[in-house]
């Protein structure tokens, strides 16, 4: 652990207390806490994927959060008719086949749509993942035997060995561990000689064409990653709510998603957990004074963004690192 | 004589504008091959065209004897064709040693390897930190590309270009912006590579191009005007009308 700068430091310590802290609260009879960081957690999952697409490699997807909801889907549709009977041959409630699931339709839809939204850039890349996400929304939207727009009450949790998901700090544990897999993942993967090439052609693609890196295809394997790490994150999600509906994954939630990398600092392994950790923080505060929260929340995000270039991270470290 | 390039009338128009017209070019292996020509003749489109930057019109480029003219620009770097920019593109955000690095790794076989960190594999940095040093780059290593200045990122982007490892390297205009003493520099550089590596140069330093091209091509309004070795060059009078301003 000699290797560890600054920042590192401060990731372990961050991380060690939001390991122990809820379990904690938790222990002394206080199970809010524990619920609220559950949500943190799963949500920091999905914020960590998003930071390998958006904050790594520069594609700034607005739609991630149908990931989420089709992550959410694969594990409540299983269940649904588990309980409510046809549809056989997907009729579960085994965790680990609605984890496939999950993560599987995830990949898949990350793989299609990539291949299509990553040959434009821009402008045009935010608009039509935007789109996707919009497609799969009404889909849900219009499925009335999955509850359309009411969304569906899940029934019952994932079946999995070992873990109880009914029990809240099992289910805190599973997500925590969770999202320090997710982050070490990433990590991993950002600094491996693929991750080279997804930042450097997030800095010049044109030069690393150049090279000799077809930077499409590197882009679009980062993004089937991301789409399934987040597909993952909703199956969480589903087991954390029991209830899944469309709102989940509305272009707002994929918003919030951008704010939570931005805010707590793109391109930095901590940098989403403190992005979720301040989105939960910010909500519960602003949501108990008035109903439109979303204004003060979006002035503060455009503060982030203009005076403190890497985020919440940056000020940690005690240092705006914009230049 | 083998020829590693062969160009067979290259035609590009941008709308009204024809900045290839007609080219014929070949070069053979080891040559240093000077393109020169006024402002707007159609350099950097040519080099453009050959890096698979832009698709040609018409026409066909050969590469060891296969067509490239459809290929597309990462194919050709992995066949061993690199060029350097007239403005310089380099990775600003990345240090000078991941930016040279980047390169190497190119060409050291397909790069979808997620698990191991890629500063810490040590042939890769090692020939990184070499050509680093080749250049007089070895000890700004650490720095932020874009901290350095404009004479040292023409440097990295020699630098650059030569870590692939290509065999043909298209150079446009290495010397664009450089003084006096950096402009020596880099021509002493550009004369050890020589016979190393093929070169396209382009370049307006006159004194650059007599001093290290084998042959030189005149190029003007799309077009070559002329070809031949410096001193046909030197004494082509309809070079020296049309270019090198003398009556
Ligand atoms: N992408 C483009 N779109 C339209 N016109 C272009 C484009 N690129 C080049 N041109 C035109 O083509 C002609 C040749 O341009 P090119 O950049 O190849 O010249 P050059 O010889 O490299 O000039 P310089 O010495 O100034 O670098 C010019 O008239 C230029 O305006
Ligand atoms: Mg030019």
């Amino acid at each position: 652990m000699k290797s560890l700068d600054r920042t590192g430091w401060i990731t372990v310590g961050v991380m060690l207390l939001l390991g122990v802290l809820p379990p904690f609260f938790y222990w002394i009879g206080n199970e809010f806490y524990l619920l609220l960081a559950t949500r943190l957690v799963i949500l920091a999952i999905a914020a960590v994927s998003l930071n390998l697409i958006l904050g790594y490699g520069g594609m700034a997807s607005f739609g991630h959060a149908a990931f989420v909801g089709i992550g959410a889907y694969a594990m409540g549709i299983p269940v649904y008719h588990e309980f409510y009977g046809g549809f056989s041959a997907a009729a579960s409630t085994n965790g680990l086949f609605q984890l496939a699931l999950s993560v599987g339709l995830s990949a898949l839809f990350a793989l299609i749509t990539g291949a299509i939204s990553l040959r434009t850039r821009g402008v045009y890349f935010i608009m039509i993942t935007m789109a996707f996400a919009q497609m799969v929304f009404y889909l849900f939207q219009s499925l009335d035997e999955y509850g359309g727009d009411d969304g569906l009450v899940i029934e019952m949790r994932s079946e999995l060995p070992w873990i109880n998901l009914d029990h809240p700090l099992q289910m805190y544990l599973l997500s925590f561990v969770s999202l320090v897999v997710a982050m070490g993942v990433v990590h991993m993967i950002v600094n491996s000689r693929f991750g080279m090439v997804l930042r450097g052609a997030k800095g010049n693609d044109e030069r690393l064409v150049t090279l000799g890196f077809n930077t499409y295809l590197y882009r679009l394997t980062a993004y089937v990653i991301a789409g399934a790490i987040c597909g993952f994150a909703g199956w969480l999600t589903a087991n954390f709510s029991t209830f899944v509906s469309p709102s989940m994954m509305g272009w707002g939630r994929s918003g919030e998603l951008m704010f939570m990398v931005i805010l707590g600092g793109a391109a930095t392994a901590l940098g989403p957990v403190l992005g979720a950790a301040a989105f939960i923080l910010i909500e519960e505060i602003l949501s108990s004074f008035t109903v439109y929260w979303h204004l003060p929340f979006g002035l503060m995000l455009i503060g982030v963004v203009l005076f403190a270039r890497g985020g919440l991270l940056g000020m940690l470290q005690g240092r705006g690192r914009g230049k | 004589m083998s020829m590693l390039l062969e160009i067979r009338d290259l035609k590009k128009g941008f709308g009204g504008v024809t900045a290839t017209d007609g080219v014929n070019l070949s070069l053979t292996q080891g040559e240093l091959h000077a393109i020169i020509g006024p402002n707007g003749a159609g350099k950097t489109t040519l080099i453009s065209q050959l890096s698979g930057a832009l698709r040609p019109d018409a026409g066909v480029i050969l590469f060891k004897g296969g067509d490239i003219t459809r290929r597309p620009a990462h194919k050709r770097a992995r066949l061993g064709i690199t060029r350097s920019f007239q403005i310089t593109s380099l990775v600003m955000e990345m240090s000078v040693l991941d930016n040279v690095a980047l390169a190497v790794q190119a060409c050291d076989g397909h790069s979808f390897r997620f698990v191991k960190p890629a500063r810490k594999i040590s042939h890769l940095r090692e020939r990184a930190q070499e050509v680093l040093a080749q250049v007089g780059l070895a000890d700004r290593a650490a720095l932020p590309a874009v901290e350095l200045s404009h004479g040292e990122h023409r440097q990295l982007e020699i630098a650059v270009a030569l870590a692939t490892g290509a065999e043909l390297m298209l150079l446009d205009e290495p010397m664009a912006g450089l003084g006096g003493e950096d402009s020596a520099r880099m021509i002493d550089f550009l004369k050890g590579l020589k016979g190393e590596r093929t070169i396209l140069l382009i370049e307006h330093d006159m004194d650059a191009v007599f001093a290290l091209a084998d042959r030189i091509s005149v190029l003007v309004y799309g077009r070559i005007i002329a070809t031949g070795s410096p001193d046909e060059i030197r004494g082509n009078a309809e070079v020296r009308h049309a270019y090198l301003g003398e009556e």
